[in-house]
């Protein structure tokens, strides 16, 4: 039987660094959305609870290990790098639908602050923070890990993405040679 | 004439550039103007209307008369500021609006006939022949008047865009923005100091201040070397905020490369968006020049000008300097320039009873009448109280007393407040809510008093943060009261020639003022508008106000009354390419490839844009010249064999629980509820009004579990509008959807070979009938089939998680070659549609109804759902209705065209007549003919008839038989084989 090889939405694309910031493709195991149905919640806590990880409130996540739950919407959370099978909501498969990016370095904030219109002081995002947010014309889901930040776009735009990454932190680390 | 010892330039680091063809010699710290006037050039440019030689007139980012073009490879920068502009080593810039050069200009000859360029001369004089003016007049006027041109290239420079956020926004960085920054620094908020030039300090660096017995530059350094070291402050030099707005936020412009050669990736400009808690304007003020007889002249500089070109940049500005200024403060200038060991020719001091204490001719109650030197000012003429005299000069210091730049202050609407004793206006309180002026910005003009009031707004900002102030002890400094008695003009001698310049960009004189005034436009913004005073870049910076006292003059009325004209953002200049960083060429918008992207370019398809999408015309072969070829190819292909498409771009909304098919009854105007588990079937779906908003199919995949399907076109309208309607009216609903187009790669297989094809990817077999639908394992991986068809053949659309798109797509071509067929483009799927009459947006493009598109019957009687009602309006059924029909030329060969309008052959082809209009043509390779998709008056009962097509935009004139939309297989026999 032939076998259908698979591609990651960067494909091709290799880590860069520019400036001191490092921009790279997250492969994760898997994405779930869980959109709690009405009168759900309680059903969806008792299945988090042994994987250690609570459904978040609106622009915050929560991680145990590799498994992450964040915030997406209203009573909508993204799980990643696991899945899960419970009552109460309704559960899609994202995995495919995302591109993960990364950005690690000292100045990855001053990057963002060139494409997101958010106040990511650390006092006012730090880590376990989200938010659903736009990065440029891009809808996003912005998370801030320690030591940088992971970003989700649409895999279909997720070229885009990196470019305009790219872009500012080119634009950063010429201004830091000035 | 650069003066060894003074200022704070580097002589030890010289700077070479280039002005007008010739090389010059600057220091590290001087701005172009700077770095002229050390090398004695006086005449930077010409005037804007009458070509007058001109010079510069400030030191700061006022400037009306310095506007240069900076020259990079292949691009001009027009209209920058020689006193904003620092040099560099390679800058290269030449002198604007002149020919051939700024020593000599030919249209100085407008000068000789200024008596007829008043104010409204265009409008009085190039009336007649009315005919002329756009094709004469204007271009000729156009090509005289100033200022800077552009390369006509597009701009390949990189820009920026950036959003900061703090708790205090301190606007500037002199004594009083300092104190601001200081006291709220210490106190750990978190603030951005911003400032205009290039080294902070503001008027520290131009004026021989003593703070705390330093030298007030010592002192700001001191100050900037711990907010330096504070993790809680950021300086951005460079940086002019330009515009205040809603809810503390600010418009700031910083300059990050234009001060340093070109190099990779180094933006020119940031445009910022700072989002502050509290914010203190302490912008300083601008002094503002007085209005006499050719005021204009090259060597004519604002007092304190001359005192930046001498204490900041060692430069004096003339060898024998006379000083004309009606406050205290000019006479500094005379003051640091004797000291300097500089010539001053006199002091002229308009008041009466000033003193003259200075060690030089002081004269009081006199003013300057009349000057002399075309390209540089060589003597002037004053009137005092014993009579008139002549003096011999090279550089007159102007000072009418000073403006506070509270331009910020009146961005939300705030009006300036007249104040007497200033003879200036000052900002309204709490004119934008948390910002508050401070320092000369509001009117306070002594060093200490100005300190004060920076380190007390700071204190109101901290107490609103709930931080502790650290209550840091005020330096000593100066605190002289400021005095003036306002002169804004000196009248003139009255003859045809004799002019006094109020703006100097614009050149506006006090004579348009007072024509304006004549001819009744007696309003300070209907003065603006007629003389074009205030317009120029620098927008009336050092004008305005001397203006507005004319005006008021004029018309008999007081400051106060005449009022101030509207200051809005920006403050000053912003490059278009700032604000818009990021969104040339291809960064306009995100950029959507499919999973197959890679695969369809490989086999050389040319790909269109689809909404942000980018899909495959078509597949040309080798022979195949034109689009046509293929397409037509494409087609056959999927008629006698079978075609693979990428239909991934069309919407796919996941939709779950025990109400969703409640959910797609209300917004689909036809039934889900009773769709079986495993099938799949068309839906169609009205806009609130009424209108179909769009269409697609719907599959039930389980008791409670829907896979929607939207057009590509309207894939995020449809969804918001299911968001809307889940929140408006059935927010309780055990309800939840998710797009999962992103999620897929699906394709269509297609032809009457499309079942052997699937047969062989699909790992077990698959029946499925007509509008069936299954889960099916590919190659071993997880996917979905739908039997659905969008080209009237057998036809199926087979997905599969995204990360295995390509290869799937992959393998279906190689396979689908082997049995005659291959992959088809955009253009043949829609041949392929209009052969079968199926409809795309270009049919429900947001005027028809369900009626219009021949499902008016779709509309569900049994149940109410989204439009349903507004549907049922007079006036949206019925014969009137132009409806959908299909179109055949009579002679098969004869071109259609979309967007052509419907005639009944014999009548005039005029608006009254038109009896509808085409929305999609093709030429069918399967019929042999141009087929069209239209609307038609009456349509469906109109079967068999002739119309015309006329398009006289492609000069069509065709005559047509009205037949029905469904060309090919009407019966739907190949789609359920």
């Amino acid at each position: 039987m032939p076998r259908l090889i698979t591609k990651s939405p960067l494909a091709g694309l290799w880590p860069v660094t520019h400036g001191g910031v490092a921009l790279s493709e997250v492969v994760l195991e898997g994405i779930t959305s869980v959109a709690v149905l009405p009168g759900g919640q309680k059903a969806v806590d008792k299945t988090l609870k042994p994987l250690g990880v609570a459904f978040p409130a609106p622009g915050l996540f929560s991680e145990n290990g590799a498994l992450r739950l964040v915030w997406t919407g209203r009573d909508q959370a993204f799980l990643l790098n696991g899945t899960l099978a419970c009552e109460g909501a309704a559960l899609t498969d994202q995995s495919d639908g995302w591109a993960c990016l990364r950005l690690e370095g000292a100045a990855a904030a001053d990057v963002l602050a060139r494409l997101y219109p958010l106040d990511l002081r650390a006092a006012a995002f730090p880590p376990g923070r989200a938010a659903r947010a736009a990065l440029g014309h891009m809808s996003s889901v912005l998370m801030r890990v320690e030591g940088g930040f992971e970003i989700l776009v649409f895999r279909s735009m997720a070229r885009s993405a990196w470019t305009e990454l790219e872009h500012a932190m080119q634009h950063l680390a010429a201004r830091a040679g000035a | 004439m650069r003066i060894a010892g003074r200022g704070l330039v580097d002589p030890t680091s010289q700077i070479s550039f280039r002005f007008d063809g010739r090389d010059y010699v600057g220091f590290a710290g001087d701005t172009l103007a700077s770095a002229l006037l050390a090398n004695d050039v006086r005449v930077v440019g010409r005037s804007f209307k009458y070509h007058r030689p001109r010079g510069v007139l400030t030191a700061g980012p006022e400037e009306p008369n310095a506007l240069v073009e900076v020259l990079e490879a292949g691009q001009q920068t027009p209209n920058v500021r020689a006193t904003v502009q620092e040099i560099f080593p390679g800058l290269e810039a030449r002198s604007q609006n002149r020919f051939p050069s700024a020593q000599f200009d030919l249209l100085a000859v407008n000068d000789l006939a200024a008596p007829f360029f008043g104010a409204g001369f265009y409008y009085k004089t190039f009336m007649w022949p009315r005919r002329f003016w756009e094709g004469l007049y204007e271009p000729l006027i156009r090509r005289a008047a100033g200022l800077g041109r552009l390369s006509g290239r597009h701009d390949e420079a990189e820009y920026e865009k950036a959003f900061a956020f703090c708790d205090l926004l301190v606007i500037g960085a002199g004594p009083a923005g300092l104190m601001a920054a200081l006291e709220a620094g210490r106190a750990g908020a978190d603030v951005i100091l911003a400032d205009e030039d290039a080294r902070m300090g503001g008027r520290l660096l131009s004026e021989t201040l003593v703070l705390d017995g330093q030298p007030g530059v010592t002192w700001a350094d001191t100050v900037l070397a711990e907010l330096r070291a504070l993790p809680n402050v950021r300086l951005m030099s460079r940086t002019t905020v330009t515009g205040a707005y809603d809810h503390g936020t600010y418009g700031a412009l910083e300059r990050v490369g234009l001060h340093l050669p070109a190099r990779p990736h180094l933006p020119r400009e940031c445009f910022w968006r700072i989002v502050a808690k509290r914010a203190i304007l302490a912008a300083g003020a601008l002094e503002r020049p007085i209005a006499f007889e050719n005021n204009d002249r090259p060597g004519i500089m604002l007092a304190s000008a001359v005192r930046s070109y001498l204490n900041r940049y060692g430069v004096a500005p003339g060898r024998r300097v006379t000083v004309f200024g009606n406050t205290d403060d000019a006479r500094r200038t005379a003051r640091d320039l004797m000291a300097a060991g500089v010539q001053v020719a006199a002091i002229i001091d308009p008041r009466p009873h000033a003193s003259a204490v200075e060690d030089c001719p002081v004269y009081t109650g006199a003013v300057v009448t009349g000057t002399r030197g075309r390209k540089g000012l060589r003597q002037i003429t004053i009137r005092h109280g014993g009579g008139e005299a002549m003096i011999e000069t090279d550089c007159l210091a102007v000072s009418g007393g000073w403006n506070p730049t509270l331009h910020l202050t009146c961005h939300l609407n705030g009006r300036p407040i007249w104040n007497e004793a200033l003879a200036a206006f000052v900002p309204a309180p709490g004119a934008v809510p948390g910002l508050a002026p401070v320092g000369a910005a509001t009117g306070i003009m002594s060093t200490a008093a100005g300190l004060a009031s920076g380190q007390r707004a700071a204190r109101e900002a901290l107490e609103a943060l709930g931080l502790k102030a650290p209550g840091a002890a005020l330096p000593v400094a100066e605190d002289a009261p400021y005095t003036i008695e306002p002169i804004w003009s000196v009248p003139t001698s009255g003859g045809r020639w004799a002019r006094a310049w109020l703006d100097f960009a614009n050149d506006v004189t006090t004579k348009d003022v007072k024509l304006a005034a004549q001819e009744n436009f007696a309003s300070v913004e209907h003065m603006k508008r007629y003389t074009t005073q205030g317009m120029a870049p620098d927008q009336g910076k050092s004008s305005n106000v001397a203006a507005l006292a004319l005006l008021a003059d004029a018309t008999g009325r007081g400051i106060p009354e005449t009022g101030t004209t509207t200051f809005r953002p920006p403050f000053s200049p912003v490059s278009i390419a700032a604000m818009g960083a990021g969104g040339r060429g291809a960064g306009f918008a995100p950029q959507r490839f499919l999973t197959s992207h890679q695969a369809s370019v490989e086999r050389g398809a040319p790909m269109i844009e689809a909404g942000l999408w980018y899909r495959p015309s078509y597949f040309p072969r080798p022979g195949e010249t034109t689009w046509r070829e293929a397409c037509d190819r494409e087609v056959r292909m999927v008629r006698e064999a079978v075609g693979v498409a990428d239909v991934s771009t069309l919407g796919k909304i996941d939709i779950q629980g025990k109400d969703a098919a409640r959910f797609l009854d209300l917004v689909y105007c036809n039934t889900f509820s009773t769709l079986p588990v495993g099938r799949v079937r068309y839906g169609l779906m009205l806009r609130e009004d009424g209108m179909v908003l769009d269409d697609g199919t719907t599959a039930r995949l389980d008791e409670n579990h829907y896979l929607m399907t939207t057009t590509t076109a309207a894939a995020g309208l449809v969804m918001r509008h299911l968001d809307f309607v889940h929140q408006a009216f059935c927010a309780d609903w055990d309800l939840r959807f998710i797009s999962v187009t992103e999620t897929w790669a699906q394709f269509a297989v297609a032809g009457p070979k499309a079942r052997a094809l699937l047969a062989s990817v699909l790992d077990e077999a698959v029946d499925l009938p007509f509008m069936g639908c299954a889960p099916v394992s590919v190659h071993g991986v997880a996917g979905r089939l739908f039997r659905i068809s969008f080209s009237g053949e057998e036809g199926y659309e087979i997905a599969v998680p995204a990360r295995y798109g390509e290869a799937l797509f992959r393998d279906l071509l190689a396979r689908a070659e082997t049995m005659g067929g291959g992959a088809y483009g955009m253009e043949a799927l829609n041949v392929l549609r209009i052969e079968k009459g199926f409809i795309t947006h270009a049919e429900i493009h947001g005027r028809t109804t369900a009626f219009d598109i021949g499902m008016g019957r779709m509309v569900s009687a049994k149940k109410d759902c989204i439009g349903k009602a507004a549907s049922q309006r007079p006036g949206l059924t019925g014969p009137e209705r132009e409806q959908l029909v299909g179109l055949r030329p009579r002679q098969p060969q004869d071109t259609l065209a979309a967007g052509a309008h419907l005639f009944v052959p014999g009548d005039t082809v005029e608006r009254a007549r038109d009896q509808g209009y085409v929305t999609s043509v093709c030429w069918s390779p399967t019929l042999g003919s141009w087929l069209a998709l239209a609307f038609l008056k009456n349509g469906p009962a109109r079967l068999g008839e002739t119309v015309r097509l006329v398009d006289h935009l492609r000069g069509l004139d065709v005559l047509c038989e009205v037949c029905d939309p469904v060309f090919h297989d009407r019966e739907g026999v190949k789609l359920r084989a």
